[in-house]
């Protein structure tokens, strides 16, 4: 166990912990965009900037991704670790303006507006979507594309994401909301991937059961018999 | 070829390789580094060799093709041994002049010497011409003795001697202390002591680790790293060979820009031909030390130079940085234990391991051992790279071998240490370069790019432009570099049209140190230095162009008179 103090809270935690998670232990909240407990610590949105302090030395850095494997001494709210958040902040503020998530961080470090010319980009490249599809659902389907400030996540050259199965993970943890799945008739889309998918109905009762790819995209995953998705879970229970 | 399996075959080969090669042999070696190459060098060495035939003295004097010798601004270069008159700017038309008069007769062309225009005098010697003469070219010196592509050539003049050294009479630890003894720093922009970082990969525990050359070499206008590979390929794989011996390295990757077509041959060469000898590959010279380099080609980014982003490309993984909280000495190419350094810090080793730290430690500052290799570009007059000990003054490197600014015009300012480096004045110029005090005063080494500016360049568009190269080249991982350096970028824009306000100077001042602190990679924590230095010591062109909407140096469109008017 290694011995780390975080704003004079002094614990003991395993060697690899993260910062992050060894102040979240101590009740102390660092404001994360980019950060998913179910994903690998990505350290882009910049946000839960903290300050290690060696001495007469500091250090600024990400929480996120930073293992504890020394003992350590750390602010999350010195006056260098919140000058740089409010400035992070500033930044994705100017970038989007219509997440009500920003909106709340912003309020809570005393940020009315930003001080750069808005940009009205509904995304801030926290890459949530992309990991999510990526290490959780395995699909695939989302990548980042294009660098510097003309970096988007898009389907693989741009056209439909056509290994999207439909799931809605990527819209459940976008903090922007600049993901929308929608039903049409007997579709199912997602306009930000240009994914539009056919729905599957229960032979049985007729009620929808999922999109028709991402039911043989689970039944071959899972080694299913191929017509496990043609009743829906009530259907195929009672038919047990 | 046959594999050599011995300390005392490969001297035995090395000394025949000397018996071939009479140093007091008529011989003319031409530059065909890229410069040259543009300045026409092949046709050059083309004509001299049916010019010679012609003659009859095809067989007598031997043309040799090297890579660059550095003085890139009077290329192409030819140097006639074993006298060592140099010609400059040979022209195809003086070829047959150069064999009829200087080769045959042993008279020089006055014209095609170096002018001196100081002492309005022409010096014949390479070696007397100021440019040569006031550098120190321990690791660049011999790009002017060498055939890249000939490994006999390189065993011939020392090479791998180093090697055999180090395989047979010392430990891994012995060669280990010997360069952290000698205070080798990073070439490529970081200056962190070698010593301890192989020493950090040799602590690490794994039965597969890695060495790797940074020969991903990206500032604009630097070219020594390029120069080095195509001109001396050898001494970087020796280099990594003794780096491998010392932390246990099994394999070894040079990551370099595809954009260097002819440094990727020239290397493939040197590797293939090390390992037709046996030099690369199992059991090298009978002993128990294997090792073996691969190349990596770069796909153009700029951020490929960054250590984490090299190693993500060389997995095949999208070239962007990762978090470095582990150290690579421990955790790098495929999660193992990767010692990663660039091509000239490379190059050093060799050197340190023949000569000793002592003597290592010798040149230099006492922070900074060693020499440094420059690329002098802008507004000078010797465009040119330029090896000097650590701690020569900016002064002696512009004025004296740099030659001065061109045109008559004044020097204004020097940026070093690449895009991301800082741009230093005047009043700075007697300060000895070295790692520390570049850092001192707001700039850095960096890989050791010097681009020169005169009274003609105005300070804000020059910050705008490394901004903007930075902001093109930035991943956009990270928030703090992506909308920091955008954000940077449209401020300077702003104020290049004289719709600046002071307020956006306190903006740039209150960006620049979070974009530093936290930005994830090297990119982005050094990318504010040319706002900042410029800001430090040319804040009343900025003023000038704020209040009074003027542009002093005249570059900028929308300030220059006959637009307003």
């Amino acid at each position: 166990m290694i011995a780390v103090t975080i704003n004079g809270k002094k614990s003991e935690v395993e060697r690899g912990t993260t910062i992050l998670k060894a102040a979240a232990a101590l009740n102390i909240k660092i404001p994360t965009l980019c950060n998913h407990e179910l994903l690998e610590p990505y350290g882009a949105c910049r946000l839960c900037l903290v300050e290690i302090v060696e001495g007469d030395r500091s250090t600024v850095t990400t929480s996120c991704n930073y293992p504890i494997t020394k003992p350590l001494v750390v602010e999350t709210e010195s006056k260098t670790a919140v000058k740089a958040r409010r400035m992070v902040l500033e930044m994705l503020l100017a970038r989007c303006n219509t997440s009500p998530e920003l909106d709340r961080l912003a309020a809570k470090h005393g940020l009315s507006g930003s001080r750069f010319e808005l940009r009205y980009d509904d995304c801030i490249l926290c890459g949530l979507c992309e990991r999510v599809c990526r290490e959780v659902v395995g699909a695939n389907a989302i990548t980042f594309a294009q660098r510097g400030a003309e970096r988007v996540v898009v389907p693989p050259f741009g056209g439909e994401a056509e290994q999207c199965i439909g799931c809605g993970a990527c819209v459940y943890v976008c903090p922007t909301g600049a993901i929308q799945i929608q039903e049409d008739g007997d579709q199912k889309i997602i306009d930000r991937w240009s994914r539009v998918l056919e729905l599957k109905y229960c032979k049985a009762c007729g009620v929808e059961v999922a999109p028709a790819f991402q039911c043989d995209y689970f039944q071959k995953k899972a080694d299913l018999p191929e017509d496990f998705f043609d009743l829906c879970r009530d259907c195929r229970v009672a038919s047990r | 070829m046959k594999k050599i399996e011995s300390a005392s075959g490969l001297d035995a080969y090395r000394d025949q390789c000397r018996a071939e090669r009479d140093p007091d042999r008529p011989m003319v070696t031409v530059c065909t580094g890229t410069g040259c190459q543009a300045h026409g060098c092949d046709k050059v060495v083309e004509l001299l060799r049916a010019e010679l035939e012609k003659a009859g003295l095809g067989k007598k004097v031997e043309v040799k093709t090297t890579g660059c010798h550095g003085y890139c601004e009077k290329g192409p270069l030819a140097v006639i041994r074993p006298e060592g008159i140099l010609y400059q700017r040979v022209k195809e038309k003086q070829v047959a002049e150069i064999v009829s008069q200087t080769i045959a007769k042993g008279e020089v062309l006055d014209k095609l010497l170096f002018f001196d225009s100081k002492t309005k005098q022409r010096i014949k010697l390479e070696a007397d011409v100021p440019f040569y003469r006031l550098q120190e070219r321990l690791v660049f010196g011999d790009n002017g003795y060498i055939d890249p592509t000939s490994i006999e050539d390189y065993l011939a003049i020392g090479g791998y001697q180093a090697l055999q050294k180090v395989l047979a009479t010392m430990s891994a630890d012995q060669v280990l202390a010997e360069v952290k003894e000698a205070g080798l720093r990073g070439r490529g922009g970081g200056g962190f002591p070698t010593g301890r970082k192989w020493e950090s990969a040799k602590k690490a525990v794994g039965a597969v680790k890695y060495v790797i050359c940074n020969a991903d070499e990206g500032d604009p206008g630097a070219y020594m790293d390029r120069s080095l590979l195509e001109g001396n390929p050898h001494a970087i794989v020796e280099g990594m060979m003794i780096g491998a011996f010392a932390i246990g390295g099994t394999a070894g990757y040079v990551y370099v820009r595809n954009e260097y077509p002819q440094a990727v041959r020239n290397l493939q060469c040197a590797i293939d031909r090390a390992r037709a000898l046996g030099l690369l590959g199992e059991n090298i010279l009978g002993s128990d030390f294997s090792f073996d380099i691969h190349i990596s080609k770069g796909g153009g980014a700029f951020v490929c130079g960054e250590s984490s982003a090299l190693i993500a490309s060389i997995e095949g993984e999208v070239g962007e940085p990762r978090a470095k909280h582990i150290h690579m000495a421990e955790s790098g190419l495929w999660g193992k234990p990767t010692v990663l350094n660039n091509v000239e810090t490379w190059a050093n080793v060799p050197l340190i391991i023949n000569r000793g730290a002592a003597w290592y430690k010798s040149i230099g500052t006492a922070g900074s051992a060693g020499t440094k290799i420059f690329s002098l570009v802008g507004k000078v007059k010797n465009t040119g790279l330029v090896e000097v000990p650590m701690g020569t003054s900016l002064r002696k490197i512009i004025f004296e071998i740099g030659g001065g600014i061109p045109k008559n015009r004044s020097f204004k300012a020097v940026q070093t240490g690449g895009p991301s480096g800082g741009c230093i004045p005047e009043a700075h110029l007697d300060m000895p370069v070295d790692f520390d005090e570049l850092t001192k005063i707001g700039s850095m080494m960096g890989s050791g790019g010097m681009i020169v500016m005169d009274d003609q360049t105005c300070m804000v568009d020059v910050a705008k432009y490394f901004v903007g190269f930075l902001k093109e080249e930035s991943c956009g991982k990270c928030t703090t570099c992506r909308e920091g350096l955008q954000r940077m970028y449209e401020i300077l824009e702003k104020i290049t049209f004289g719709k600046g306000t002071l307020s956006d100077l306190e903006l740039l001042e209150e960006m620049a140190p979070v974009i530093q602190q936290a930005s994830m990679c090297g990119l982005g924590k050094t990318a504010p230095n040319p706002v900042l230095s410029t800001l430090r010591y040319f804040r009343d062109e900025y003023l000038a162009h704020i209040n009074d909407k003027q542009c002093p140096a005249g570059v900028c469109k929308a300030l220059t008179a006959d637009v307003q008017a």
